[in-house]
């Protein structure tokens, strides 16, 4: 029995087998070339409407969508709370079914609470694609992570994958746990102890808070952002100690493997948690990542567009 | 249901060089020419006729990939979703001639889907359609250049390609649904 996609959203890689990850980054290589072309452009979605629908700030992330779906012919509506309906009041599935009552096929959601993607796939018939959902998951970024690996190594089992700072608060540590685990990585979550919850060891991941001793061993280092805005009180004493410890500068590069790669999804505190120096060097694929996004992206507008899917909202 | 071979691997053979004499012409425009295999069966059948040139001329005919998925007029009718297997050209195409390359013609739509798809890369001087087999049926105004075999099929039958790259062994057989 060949191999058949058969889900109507991307809620995150939780819901997703090995099998279904391995076949969005299959069909993401195979779209990479569109962005070579002279015409940047395939008809599939053309007719299509896709709504981005913001509630949290975002730059590379809905320029990325953006710009994977006008790759991909459909047209786009932009969304983002600051100035909408939503500052006076308006409930999330309230603005959405209003949005989706003018005729949209899929909508793509950012909100801070975790599960508002899967409330959307409830109540909406459109489908649903989840850009972050409070501290839950990102999947399209979690994808793109593992996508940029597997571009640059050839492979995600067996390799050993540091993810490193803010944990707790991160739905792109949870997306890149849940899938590289699912493909047969390694991760190790790495932070200091407010910032790596045990929980993660139920997720199949392990934790270490000492970025030294782990270094050495790691094959890809992928550095969280201090997320400041969501750190009510800090949790630790200060950047400056954070950095110290948990930094990857110059310094520490040198216990690391010759031909480890460095990833951050964005944006960068510079001088925080990494140094210029290094988010800049030869061994960062930080601009990979930006570019392999409009890939992954296009692969998940592909399969999840369209056709007569069955889905319930986190099958 | 029955099957009868309407040609075996030598046949097959000899639609090939037949093909690749037709491509290459009076062997004078060689370096333009781009032979682009649709996929699947396309595919290796490109790379036959490159071969094929090349034993004769010493020359490599320039050589490409076209998966037309997400070209089809019928995406939003399919249960199943195709897997995209990727396109890839990695010249210009401006100028050149190319021969689009596929096994079995038939409605064509396949090639419409595939024009519309080389055209995004770029303007070629002529776009040209080599085929193994051309079966009829069609529901667009598209005929091939270069056709291996024309073959008549009734309602309820269907021609099938197997070829040695895909399939392990070179074939083309009629099969009738209900006999």
């Amino acid at each position: 029995m060949p191999f058949e996609w058969t889900h109507k959203h991307l809620l995150g890689l939780e819901y997703l087998t090995a099998e279904e990850i391995t076949h969005i980054l299959d069909t993401a290589e195979s779209l990479h070339e569109v962005s070579m072309r002279s015409i940047k452009k395939v008809p599939y979605l053309r007719g299509k409407v896709v709504v981005n629908l913001f509630f949290e700030p975002s730059t590379r992330t809905a320029l990325s969508f953006k710009l994977a779906a006008t790759r991909m012919s459909a047209d786009v509506l932009d969304f983002s709370k600051a100035t909408s309906s939503a500052a006076k009041g308006e409930t999330l599935v309230d603005t959405a079914k209003n949005i989706e009552a003018m005729g949209i096929d899929i909508v793509v959601v950012r909100h801070p609470v975790p599960g508002a993607a899967h409330r959307l796939a409830e109540m909406l018939d459109a489908s649903i694609v989840n850009a972050g959902d409070g501290a839950h998951e990102h999947p399209t970024q979690g994808l793109l992570d593992i996508f940029s690996i597997r571009r640059k190594l050839g492979k995600i089992e067996g390799l050993t994958v540091a993810i490193v700072g803010d944990i707790a608060h991160s739905r792109v540590a949870r997306s890149n746990i849940w899938g590289l685990t699912k493909l047969g990585a390694q991760v190790i979550c790495v932070g200091p102890p407010t910032l790596v919850p045990g929980a993660l060891r139920d997720m199949g991941a392990e934790i270490s808070y000492r970025l030294d001793d782990v270094l050495p061993e790691c094959d890809v280092v992928n550095m969280l952002r201090i997320q400041q805005e969501r750190q009510g009180a800090l949790n630790f004493p200060s950047l400056r100690e954070y950095s110290r410890l948990f930094g990857l500068n110059a310094e520490r590069m040198k216990k690391a493997k010759p031909d480890v790669i460095i990833m951050h999804p964005g944006p960068m505190n510079r001088g925080v948690e990494i140094t210029p120096d290094v988010a800049d060097g030869n061994r960062s694929i930080i601009l990979e990542q930006v570019t392999n996004g409009l890939a992954t992206r296009m692969a998940v507008f592909y399969l999840v567009s369209g056709g007569a899917q069955d889905d319930s909202a986190v099958d | 249901m029955s099957n009868k071979t309407i040609m075996d691997a030598p046949a097959v053979s000899e639609a090939v060089e037949q093909l690749a004499s037709a491509v290459a012409g009076d062997g004078t425009d060689l370096d333009s020419i781009a032979s682009i295999g649709v996929h699947n069966r396309g595919v290796p059948l490109a790379q036959r006729i490159i071969a094929k040139i090349g034993e004769r001329s010493g020359k490599k005919v320039k050589s490409g990939v076209l998966d037309i998925t997400l070209y089809r007029d019928d995406v939003a009718l399919m249960r199943k979703k195709p897997i995209v297997r990727g396109t890839d050209i990695r010249f210009p195409v401006d100028d050149l001639r190319v021969v689009l390359v596929d096994d079995v013609l038939f409605t064509g739509r396949t090639v419409r889907a595939a024009i519309d798809q080389i055209i995004d890369f770029g303007r070629p001087s002529r776009i040209e359609l080599a085929v193994l087999v051309d079966r009829g049926g069609r529901e667009l105004p598209i005929m091939a250049n270069y056709v291996g075999k024309t073959v008549d099929v009734k309602p309820g039958e269907r021609v099938t390609v197997l070829l040695a790259e895909v399939d392990g062994a070179d074939s083309v057989t009629l099969e009738s649904e209900r006999n």
